[in-house]
């Protein structure tokens, strides 16, 4: 059976099984409804004209997991923060485990999506926000929605800056022959609250793991999110990323995503404002080899007047990777002194990597300062032979100039430890030990 | 020291250089001056070992060994030292990790184990105090933002760090205002010793008052077409490179 029809099939067994209000199962009903007609995206579709998924979608992931796996804490440390105390809503192949997680309601929620989603005195915030800003027209979206119940959960009241980051990670044991999961999160960010949060997707051996999330993140006015996407995964595994943010008045988010393995992976990040005075940052790193994928789709959506957004993406290509990047900023009319910049950066190392890089602006206020700039180049020889002159061999200086080449996004991680990390995984991508924390 | 014998390169098949002689013996200051376009720039970053350029004939000799085959790293590790007209910017690295990562390279190449931490900060604070620069500074990204004064300096302090046997200095002086270029020759002035040997590459005399050289060759269309001491170049900033020229005819 192809991959759109077992779901299909799949969908009335999934939603008898679950204790749903009718709100729910109306959503629930539209989205797959939507998903049956649309399918999955190929590539005639102008947003998926350099990703194909038909390689993919030829596994037979099984939809739901046949039965609770565990993982040892020891075997999966690496995967944390684990050098500081966080608050941490962890999954395995799916399902929540209480035994890796560390959850609280304790002045502020961070749990299960299902626990929202079924329990009665989280109703009026499901009514408010689940699925409020996730698109009703894209497909793959509609397919999450369609299966929603699990992920994570995330309610910062107001005024409260959460002292801890909190560590949202999905772990694939591969103990089934593929799989494929569908998360769905949801974050709400009250006035003046300030919170943030590191999401990972991990397989932990080679079977096959298609992975489509969702996230929504509500930031209410003034509040601070910062972001954090990890993704260094296994070669067998793929990641689509659907993530809609909301923007309310003088609220500051900031994306980062780090795309460092998986086979084929596809972030769709969406801003949307709604709000004067707020300010949006999206900013990547892309290190890939073999024939890893990686698109960045990204929407800034300036509706409001005095509005900042700042993107800046980096990639380095090696062996015959493909990388995309894909910066969509929409300047409504009524957004006027908007301030948008986007910067992609790019590195071809290998002679079969392949960049594709498309800035796109639509603008239609007159009174705003939008630029982009895209470079596509291979590593500075003059510099090379700087470094080289000071002593440093040929693969240490190059993986030096990679690293300078991407520091303008690892600078403004906000999270020492996760710095850190990154400096090591990037290190670790080049080859080399640089003897010092980069 | 460093002996240089009949070489010839280009780059792109356009000869640059056209029979260079040269012996630098330890101890001594060496000039190299001449006109735009004469090859200076060329010389240096082929001792240094810039892959760009195509020896195509001659030698280069360090302390006896022939070096032109060896990657600039290696080259490094021996004790070569290229001070740059323009130094790169390295965003992300600090002026500290840049020079112990460079530092650590070269000690491990020749066999040595790691400079321990305490001694490392202890030569970085004596030689950044020789050359008068702010604390601040070695924390900055290596050449990011730095005024042409500052990268110049910063280059002579890596030099003080590294302890070359032959230091080239290519155009140093240039972008330096006069109290830099007090500062930077006497930090050169201080380092120079029995056992190295300095070679500044300038097209102007000014910063030949403050590094003395025993040597001045003057360096035309690939080739050195005079050598006078300190008073050529005294000779040379009155009169211009036009009277070599015609001497050269005659």
């Amino acid at each position: 059976m192809e991959l759109k029809d077992k779901l299909l099939a799949s969908f009335m067994a999934f939603e008898e099984k679950i204790d749903t209000h009718s709100e729910l199962h109306e959503l629930r009903s539209h989205a797959i409804k939507n998903f049956e007609n649309k399918g999955f995206p190929t590539k005639k579709e102008e947003a998926w004209k350099y990703t194909s998924l038909n390689a993919i979608l030829k596994n037979d992931f099984s939809v739901f997991p046949k039965k609770e796996n565990a993982i040892e804490f020891k075997d999966v440390k690496k995967y944390f923060l684990h050098e500081i105390d966080t608050y941490k809503v962890v999954f395995i192949d799916g399902i929540f485990s209480s035994f890796l997680s560390s959850t609280t309601h304790d002045g502020l929620d961070v749990c299960l999506m299902s626990s929202a989603l079924t329990k009665p005195k989280y109703k009026m915030i499901v009514d408010t926000y689940f699925n409020q800003i996730a698109s009703k027209e894209e497909s793959l979206t509609s397919l999450n929605t369609a299966f929603s119940l699990e992920g994570a959960y995330i309610n910062i009241p107001k005024s409260k800056v959460v002292e801890k980051p909190i560590e949202i990670i999905y772990f694939s044991t591969g103990n089934e022959a593929a799989l494929m999961v569908q998360p769905r999160n949801l974050v709400i960010v009250g006035e003046n609250a300030h919170v943030q949060i590191v999401e990972r997707h991990q397989s932990l051996n080679s079977n096959p793991v298609l992975t489509n999330s969702v996230t929504e993140i509500f930031a209410q006015k003034r509040a601070i999110v910062d972001y954090y996407k990890v993704q260094n995964d296994v070669q067998t595994a793929n990641l689509i990323d659907n993530t809609y943010i909301a923007q309310k008045q003088e609220s500051r988010v900031a994306v980062h995503t780090f795309s460092f393995g998986g086979n084929i992976t596809r972030n769709n990040l969406n801003f949307y404002h709604q709000g004067e005075r707020i300010d949006s940052t999206l900013k990547g790193i892309t290190i890939i080899g073999d024939k890893q994928h990686v698109d960045h789709y990204t929407l800034v959506q300036h509706a409001t007047p005095n509005c900042e957004s700042h993107q800046n993406y980096k990639t380095i290509l090696h062996d015959s990777s493909t990388g995309v990047f894909n910066g969509k900023i929409f300047v409504e009319k009524e957004a006027q002194k908007t301030d948008a910049f986007q910067q992609n950066n790019n590195i071809l190392i290998g002679d079969k990597a392949t960049i594709n890089a498309k800035p796109q602006l639509e603008i239609f206020a007159d009174d705003v300062k939008c630029s982009h700039g895209c470079t596509i180049g291979q590593l500075d020889e003059s510099a090379m032979f700087y470094m080289q002159q000071r002593g440093i061999p040929k693969k240490e200086a190059k993986a030096l100039l990679m690293y300078a080449f991407t520091s303008e996004v690892t600078n403004s991680v906000k999270i020492p430890e996760l710095k850190a990390k990154i400096a090591r995984i990037i290190a670790d991508k080049l080859g080399v030990n640089m003897g010092f924390d980069l | 020291m460093l002996s240089i014998k009949n070489l010839h390169a280009s780059v792109e098949d356009k000869e640059i250089l056209k029979g260079i002689n040269l012996e630098i013996k330890a101890g001594e200051v060496h000039a190299i001056m001449g006109p735009n376009g004469a090859g200076k720039s060329t010389l240096s970053s082929i001792i240094a070992g810039n892959e760009n350029y195509e020896v195509s004939q001659g030698e280069i000799f360090l302390d006896g060994e022939e070096i032109s085959e060896l990657a600039p790293e290696e080259r490094a590790h021996k004790g070569v030292f290229l001070s740059f007209q323009y130094p790169v910017e390295i965003p992300g690295v600090s002026v500290t990790n840049f020079i112990k990562t460079a530092i650590n390279e070269s000690r491990k190449a020749n066999g040595k184990e790691e400079m321990p931490a305490n001694e490392m900060l202890k030569l970085i604070r004596e030689k950044s105090e020789l050359l008068e620069m702010d604390r601040k500074f070695l924390s900055r990204s290596l050449n990011e933002g730095f005024s042409g004064g500052e990268k110049k300096r910063n280059e002579i302090f890596q030099m003080a760090m590294l302890e070359p046997k032959i230091a080239i200095l290519d155009e140093t002086d240039s972008g330096l205002d006069i109290d830099a270029l007090r500062i930077v020759a006497n930090g050169v002035n201080k380092l120079k010793n029995e056992n190295n040997a300095v070679l500044v590459i300038t097209h102007y005399q000014r910063l030949l008052d403050y590094i003395v050289p025993d040597f001045v060759h003057v360096l035309m269309d690939g080739k050195i077409v005079k050598t006078g001491g300190a008073d050529l170049a005294l000779e040379l900033e009155e009169k211009g490179y036009d009277w070599i020229k015609n001497e050269q005819a005659v």
